[in-house]
């Protein structure tokens, strides 16, 4: 029961994660029909920009704070450097592009930080804590791994159902010809939505440093997971973004569990065929095939 | 960007739209031929003719959407090149679509929301910080989102997603959408089509109440529409003006009943 009940928590934590980097992949699909393959090295040169500001032993929310900005400005800059001249060209192209600058930006990591593996101090113990006299597999900073996505969830709800910028950003997003003849600037508003994306990714990237190892490729098998919450899910919503990352987390946790952890990638695939020979749309589609 | 106050201050000549000799071919075929006419605010304009005759191409030349070949389009005294497709609802110019045009992902009241985005005065930077004034400008504009699907009285829509509404109801809350700005010129894409009869006299009563308030430009080839509810007619056959004026005028014009009536056959070997 204790098993049960650790390995419950541990992939609660871990799908929260996975949840924070399916919205990423969410946002940017939703608004522009891209996967964006550099969603993981973009969080993980954000993660090392925190580790450099804690190794001049700057306080944690300071880097934190940094971290998260970085990838806002990370973000913009992709969409505006590398994915601006790419639209109305073939589909394909901007997925190439995000797979070569996954490469590039591991490489830049790699080449300024070192390929090493470095941890990364957390903000609370990674102790697990005891509850009566049970000692749990579940730590203060698990409780801030839960607590800090669910904000980001919350506040992209907020953003997204009830500000005007949220508005135009689904209008854009769902129907980009008629918001521009509405006076929408459509192109600013795919500017915003891939600074957010990056926004989750960055979160994702330090939450998860912590708990793996800081390395230029730390982010990899993270994003396969985050991109099978986000199919999961059904790529369109947020909220089945959300409920994706916690059914892979709690998934991949209980076949590592009880089945070895060698079993987690294979799982992590089977689970995915399941579902997706299930509901091919994924389980929160909110559109049946919608092609642009 | 100003606020489009200061954009809306300038030069209110009585001539707000003008359409100087426009020429639009493609590929050697003139689709539009020196077509000129201009349209004043507070009139209702209608532009008309038999299929082919160039209408639509009048619209999305006055959209931005073609170029045309020759020829100026001015509005209120500045003429309009190399505006992005953007720019022309933040210049006081809204549209509708032929067919509805309605986003479907959104709310009736959040579609009109989004037709708003002219008169919203928040930047993207306080609405990502959400500042309170970001929540009073969102509330702000609900309400005269909800105010300009009142006058088209389909408020009770509102909350409801416009896929699973009735084409005519669709119809009033794309006209809504494009009203709820305070623009001072609408293009309508043929409001008419889809409609039946007694809506079409509805949509009449609604075009001839926005008479004074702004000007309103209608391409449309239901002719019942046209003569009751336009101020002035502008009649295109085969890419060219052949009569303008009032709706008695131009009925009595015989080149428009030939061209209705499809008479002569030189006129239609002249144009093929």
């Amino acid at each position: 029961m204790t098993l049960f009940i650790d390995l419950t928590l541990n992939g609660l934590t871990y799908g929260l994660i996975y949840a924070a980097v399916a919205l990423g992949l969410v946002l940017i699909w939703r608004a522009t029909r891209v996967i964006n393959f550099a969603q993981g090295a973009l969080a993980t040169l954000t993660t090392y920009v925190a580790a450099t500001l804690l190794d001049r032993s700057l306080n944690y929310w300071v880097a934190f704070a940094v971290a998260l900005a970085a990838g806002l400005i990370f973000g913009a800059l992709t969409e505006r450097v590398f994915m601006r001249p790419l639209y109305g060209k073939p589909e394909l192209n901007p997925v190439v592009v995000t797979i070569g600058l996954l490469i590039l930006v591991e490489s830049v990591a790699g080449a300024i930080w070192g390929s090493t593996d470095r941890g990364l101090t957390p903000a609370f113990s990674q102790l697990g804590l005891t509850v009566g006299h049970t000692y749990l597999d579940f730590s203060s900073f698990d409780i801030f791994i839960l607590v800090s996505v669910l904000v980001l969830m919350g506040l992209m709800l907020v953003l997204f159902r009830w500000t005007s910028l949220g508005l135009k950003m689904r209008a854009s997003a769902f129907a980009p010809e008629v918001a521009r003849l509405l006076g929408v600037r459509v192109g600013r508003l795919l500017t915003v939505g891939w600074a957010l994306a990056t926004f989750a990714g960055a979160l994702a990237g330090v939450l998860v440093a912590p708990l793996l190892l800081l390395s230029p490729n730390m982010m990899d098998p993270v994003l396969v997971y985050g991109f099978a919450a986000a199919v999961l899910g059904g790529l369109d919503s947020p909220v089945g973004a959300l409920v994706g990352g916690v059914l892979t987390g709690l998934g991949i946790s209980y076949i590592g569990g009880y089945l070895g952890s060698s079993m987690e990638t294979v799982g992590a695939a089977v689970l995915l065929v399941v579902v997706l020979s299930i509901r091919p749309e994924g389980l929160f589609a909110a559109a049946k095939a919608r092609r642009v | 960007m100003p606020p489009p106050e200061a954009k809306r201050a300038v030069n209110r000549s009585a001539a707000s739209l003008e359409v100087d000799a426009v020429t639009v071919s493609f590929g050697g075929l003139s689709v539009l031929d020196e077509v000129s006419f201009s349209a004043s605010s507070g009139e209702v304009l209608g532009v008309i003719g038999p299929n082919g005759a160039g209408k639509t191409t009048v619209f999305n030349v006055v959209c931005g959407f073609v170029r045309p070949s020759s020829g100026r389009i001015v509005w209120r005294g500045r003429e309009l090149r190399h505006q992005r497709p953007y720019q022309l609802a933040h210049l006081g110019i809204a549209r509708t679509l032929q067919g509805v045009g309605l986003i479907a992902g959104l709310s009736a009241v959040e579609n009109v929301m989004v037709g708003a985005e002219p008169i919203a005065r928040t930047g993207v930077l306080s609405g990502l910080l959400g500042l309170p004034r970001s929540a009073g400008e969102e509330r702000r504009l609900r309400a005269r989102s909800l105010e300009a699907l009142e006058r088209l009285g389909v408020a009770e829509f509102a909350e409801q997603h416009p896929r699973a509404l009735p084409y005519p109801v669709q119809k009033k809350i794309a006209i809504a959408r494009a009203l709820v700005a305070g623009p001072e010129l609408v293009l309508m894409d043929e409001p008419a089509s889809g409609l039946s009869s007694g809506e079409i006299a509805e949509l009449g009563r609604l075009l001839t109440s926005l008479r004074g308030e702004m000007g309103v430009l209608i391409v449309e080839h239901n002719m019942d529409l046209v003569m009751a509810t336009c101020d002035r007619i502008v009649v295109l056959d085969f890419g060219k003006v052949i009569a303008a004026g009032t709706p008695a005028e131009v009925q009595a014009n015989p080149a428009v009943t030939e061209a209705y009536l499809g008479a002569s056959v030189e006129s239609e070997s002249a144009g093929a």
